[in-house]
């Protein structure tokens, strides 16, 4: 079972099942006494282990979604729950520590090099002592693609790709069971863009992790995901089961199957924007 | 000999524009038979430069400890200042007016004031200095604090990161180049609070910084010597912003990005 708009009867049963679920969720931005609403009545459900990518027009909500999975926005009403666990912006910190983000831009510490920027999260946990995390981090570096001679560059030295690869690194550093990404790749052009969608499937395979993909671009969505959720209008309009098998491969992007897929998205999304 | 040239060349505008001004003055002075009380030629000046150098460099080296010990009492309380503005926002609203009242306070005006209070010597200098010299430090390092990225902010709340690291591992760091920036600003202002402090100071025998040699040479009707004292002050200013300035492209190195000290690589 991966994604799906759960109907009243099955969604008691059902959640214990989800990893990540979202229930009923609203939430309203207001200001200046205006009130918008950005989620409207919201439900997804993810199950453990998947690559889930959201699509949609932009101003559809999907970044919001994401910072309400993160913890960083309340939601006005609805359910959100990792595991079960109530997700908001006081919920535990051991809840917290299974989540990790990536963002639209690399957010790299100007002041700090790789490694330290690598090692912030463990940093703030007081963990970043432990031999067996200086490994992790190592190892981490090694898989995103640094050489050991960049370790200690800062990030002013680096091209926006490897930014990329070490704002991912920073992000997989505490071991997390979710990672949510907010349009990563945005500003990467087409070729590193691919090369990265490479190394998310090779991280996700090795550390066993949800994803959830926030993206505009529909091959990049059908490249990495089980599922994809068309969103519009702050609710998931619908999803699509990728019928792609894994391992992916890049050829698999030139081949007619991926191209009549393609059509598929390309027309769910043309249906949100009407 | 190419890149000689390249090299001098922001200079030799502005040198030769000292050069003909310089020449304009002697002219003036020459033509109109100007009176040396009213105006000095640039030759005259320069002598007595010479003539009262040792004066004056012992003069120069007791206002820049003043300007200098001002400054650094700036950068230390306007940061600490900065900070606690950046972790309280009824702080913040409380005493911001009255931060900018140290902005807008006719210094000339309460200098007396703080004679009386503080005494003819030099903590009542640094004091007038400081005064003067604080705000720029205060108002940029609490932008620097506060605005720090927003993505930034919310990496540091997903690790659950207690304020205090926030403060001391993202805000601090982020305020760096707001606190030289503002101590540019400062470095000149200070200069000039140390001397008119100097001004009030002056004549009571006790005390002997440039600001007190101008008053004197006033007195005496020593335009010359006025004018060679002004010099000072001035070399003094551009001494104080350079120093400022190298500390801060040596501090900053690692800000790359957020300064305007070097191009980016």
């Amino acid at each position: 079972m991966g994604i799906s708009l759960p109907t009243e009867n099955d969604r008691a049963n059902e959640s214990a099942a989800a990893f990540i679920s979202c229930s009923n969720v609203v939430l309203d931005f207001k200001s200046r006494g205006v009130s918008q609403r950005v989620l409207n009545d919201l439900s997804l459900r993810v199950t453990s282990g998947q690559i889930v990518s959201l699509l949609g027009p932009s101003g559809c909500g999907k970044s919001t979604l994401l910072r309400v999975i993160a913890g960083l926005i309340d939601a006005d009403s609805g359910r959100t729950e990792i595991r079960g666990q109530p997700i908001s912006k006081t919920m535990p910190n051991a809840t917290r520590d299974e989540i990790s983000f990536v963002f639209q831009e690399p957010a790299l510490l100007p002041w700090r090099t790789v490694w330290h920027n690598v090692m912030l999260p463990l940093e703030i946990r007081g963990l970043s002592k432990l031999k067996d995390k200086q490994d992790t981090i190592e190892h981490l570096l090694q898989v995103v693609g640094f050489k050991s001679s960049d370790w200690h560059k800062l990030p002013s030295q680096l091209s926006g790709g490897m930014k990329m690869r070490a704002s991912i690194a920073r992000a997989m550093s505490t071991n997390p069971k979710i990672l949510l990404l907010d349009e990563p790749f945005a500003a990467l052009d087409d070729m590193l863009r691919s090369k990265l969608n490479d190394l998310l499937l090779a991280i996700s395979k090795e550390q066993k992790c949800t994803m959830l993909f926030v993206t505009h671009n529909i091959a990049e969505a059908i490249y990495l995901s089980d599922e994809i959720a068309v969103m519009s209008h702050g609710r998931i309009a619908e999803c699509l089961k990728v019928p792609i098998p894994f391992p992916r491969e890049s050829k698999m992007r030139s081949s007619s199957e991926f191209a009549a897929y393609y059509g598929v998205v390309s027309e769910a999304l043309s249906r949100c924007h009407s | 000999m190419n890149s000689w040239i390249r090299r001098c060349s922001p200079y030799i505008a502005p040198l030769g524009l000292f050069l003909f001004f310089g020449i304009a003055w002697h002219w003036v002075v020459q033509w109109f038979d100007i009176p040396k009380i009213i105006l000095p030629s640039p030759l005259s000046v320069l002598n007595a430069l010479w003539v009262e150098r040792s004066i004056l460099l012992r003069a120069s080296w007791v206002t820049l400890q003043a300007a200098w010990a001002g400054l650094l009492c700036s950068a230390v309380l306007g940061s600490l200042i900065a900070v606690l503005f950046s972790q309280s926002t009824a702080m913040r609203i409380a005493l911001y007016p009255y931060v900018i009242f140290l902005q807008t306070v006719p210094i000339v005006a309460i200098a007396p004031l703080l004679i009386i209070w503080s005494g003819y010597n030099f903590r009542t200098i640094v004091l007038v200095a400081v005064i003067i010299s604080i705000f720029p430090v205060i108002s940029n390092v609490t932008s620097g604090l506060l605005s720090v990225n927003e993505n930034l902010r919310d990496l540091f709340r997903m690790q659950s990161a207690t304020r205090w690291q926030m403060l001391t591992k993202l805000r601090i760091p982020a305020a760096v180049s707001q606190l030289i920036l503002g101590l540019r600003i400062s470095s000149g202002l200070s200069v000039i609070g140390a001397i008119v402090a100097e001004f009030f100071v002056g004549n009571s025998g006790e005390y002997d910084g440039l600001g007190t040699i101008m008053t004197a040479r006033q007195a005496q009707l020593k335009t010359a010597e006025l004018m060679a004292a002004l010099m000072a002050c001035t070399a003094l200013g551009i001494l104080l912003f350079s120093l400022v300035n190298l500390v801060g492209a040596t501090v900053l190195r690692r800000w790359t990005r957020t300064t305007g000290f070097e191009s980016e690589k």
